[in-house]
């Protein structure tokens, strides 16, 4: 029989399909348009331990094949999470990742500690790499020994499996995962945007506000897929994939690179509906395919032929 | 909110660079708040990627007949403009939070004023306004003679001021320089174009009235945080202190956010 399950630490998934942090609200936009149990699970926008009002608008600009945003990680604090939105998603049977973000270590902490102890939090996705604020994100993210400590501080402090974002603006994505992962990540998230800039010919100016933002959409998929494909073959725990997933064949294509699971980002722009579509089309090419797990191929595109359980060819 | 192909009825050009497009689909039964807009992916493949909102002009729901009048700026509404009669666009909708009519009681005065592509969404607005018997002073702003449209279908419904910058129409100058020749008291503005303009028609107003916003959007659904705006000081009371354009708005009381 056909198996889209896949499980992750901390994520028992009826399919690999979730979608990406800040790219979902807190989950209520798009329930009104489907059931959110269609998901495999929901990774909500990054938590901060106070509201953050976000950066000036504009915050997005359109550039071929995808997007530039600064949103600034804008967020009602962990409070108003804690009391509000997160209590929302309690009807739902669906594991839940927290996106967590600070400007300094112990707000990584306090965050975590107190996320981690709620009863429908499933897992944490430590943030240490949005491009768009001045302190933290990034800073986080750019050096390995900084990124394990506070990976090991956090895992120290969390009662739920821990998911490290990686940033793609890194000269060695392969030397951050093995230093996260040796500090105890209990997985990987990949990758988060690509620092771009826009400018509008007419005034000379950037278009966005901050001036830099994250560059998201189907033209960082490459990146992604290398990335991951390099990554997977020298760390063990789990990679969550994404960047610029817009059909199923994209969702094959992550798996194959050495993701576990995939989060759809910028194609719920495009359409409220991508997830539950994706998750349904991709059903159908597993069927013309003849992949009758999709645990199978992960990691297929640098597997050597004997490991693959698959009887796809 | 549905998402739906509509199909194109009729698409023509009807200023510089001003196209007026009529769809029909079963979701234009639900687009009978005038303000709300509706989100149009242009493109099958990812050129252009995101959907573009456009105002509604004109529903006839009679016959499930949607008028969206846009300017070709970028890309997206380039490609728009070169779809013909019996294609099909992808349109999600309808979006936002209109404008409030109920407060407005028959025989008492409405002043609209639009400026541009802010225009088309009063059309609606204002049959609606006229048909509960609510008299309209009507102000529209454009660049130059050959950027006017809606002007004879305006007159149809009120009284009609076109300004111009350059005077090559109507009265030379801005909406507000209209606005300072009202003679006839008002009880409620409504008013849509650029923000500079939003702010000046704000502050010449001499009634309370609703502003909506032209604002850069990703989503449409209030999920992405690209359209906030801070609300004023005095609004924010107990509750957030920022207002998303796309869900709700873009519709806003006058001075609820900050422009």
């Amino acid at each position: 029989m056909k198996n889209l399950r896949v499980v992750l630490p901390g994520l028992s998934m009826k399919n690999p399909v979730m979608p990406a942090s800040g790219c979902f609200g807190f989950g209520q936009e798009y329930g009104r348009f489907y059931d959110l149990n269609e998901l495999g699970a929901i990774t909500v926008k990054a938590v901060t331990t106070d509201e953050r009002p976000g950066n000036p608008t504009p915050r997005v600009a359109e550039v071929d094949g995808g997007m530039l945003n600064a949103i600034g990680l804008q967020n009602p604090g962990l409070d108003h999470v804690t009391k509000h939105e997160l209590p929302w998603l309690e009807k739902f049977d669906i594991p839940v990742i927290v996106n967590v973000a600070g400007n300094v270590m112990e707000d990584y902490i306090h965050v975590s500690k107190q996320l981690s102890s709620i009863k429908n939090v499933s897992a944490i996705e430590l943030n240490i790499s949005c491009p768009n604020v001045k302190v933290g994100g990034i800073q986080f993210g750019s050096d390995p020994e900084i990124a394990a400590e506070l990976t090991r501080k956090v895992k120290a402090v969390s009662n739920v499996p821990v998911y490290v974002k990686l940033s793609p603006n890194v000269s060695d994505i392969v030397g951050m995962a093995k230093a996260v992962e040796q500090a105890g990540a209990d997985g990987l998230s990949m990758i988060n945007t690509l620092v771009g800039m826009k400018i509008d010919i007419k005034t000379g100016r950037p278009v966005i506000a901050n001036k830099t933002g994250g560059l998201s959409g189907p033209a960082i998929k490459p990146v992604a897929i290398r990335m991951i494909h390099d990554v997977s073959q020298v760390v063990k725990i789990p990679i969550i994939g994404m960047g610029g997933i817009h059909c199923a064949d994209d969702i094959l294509e992550f798996l194959m690179a050495g993701a576990s699971a995939v989060a759809i980002g910028t194609a719920n722009f495009v359409d409220p509906f991508a997830c539950p579509n994706l998750i349904k089309e991709l059903s159908q090419r597993m069927d013309e395919l003849g992949i009758e797990d999709i645990n199978s191929i992960v990691g297929r595109s640098w597997r050597s032929c004997e490991n693959v359980t698959s009887s796809w060819h | 909110m549905i998402v739906e192909d509509l199909l194109i009825t009729e698409q023509k050009q009807i200023a510089d660079n001003i196209f007026m497009m009529k769809l029909t689909g079963n979701s234009v039964s639900h687009m009978d708040s005038p303000g709300q807009f509706i989100h149009l992916k242009v493109a099958d493949g990812i050129d252009p990627l995101l959907r573009r909102p456009i105002s509604i002009c004109d529903v006839d729901a009679g016959s499930q007949e949607l008028k969206i009048i846009y300017r070709t700026e970028g890309k997206g509404t380039k490609q728009l403009s070169e779809k013909k009669v019996s294609d099909t666009v992808n349109v999600l909708g309808p979006l936002g939070e209109g404008f409030p009519t109920d407060h407005m009681e028959r025989g008492e005065t409405a002043l609209l004023v639009g400026g541009g592509v802010g225009v088309p969404p009063l059309y609606y607005l204002a049959k609606k306004l006229a048909a509960k018997g609510i008299d309209l002073q009507i102000i529209l702003g454009f660049r130059s003679e050959k950027d006017v449209f809606l002007e004879e279908e305006f007159k149809k419904l009120g009284q009609v001021t076109v300004t111009t910058e350059d005077g090559s129409r109507g009265l030379k100058g801005y909406v507000t320089d209209g606005m300072a020749q009202l003679d006839v008291p008002y009880q409620t503005y409504y008013t849509c174009g650029p923000t500079p303009m939003l702010r000046a028609v704000q502050l010449s107003a001499k009634s309370e009235g609703y502003v909506s916003l032209e604002e850069r959007m990703g989503c449409g659904v209030g999920a992405c945080l690209a359209c906030v705006c801070d609300v004023a000081e005095d609004h924010i009371g107990e509750g957030k202190k920022y207002r998303k354009a796309c869900s709700d708005g873009p519709v806003f009381i006058a001075g609820e956010v900050i422009i």
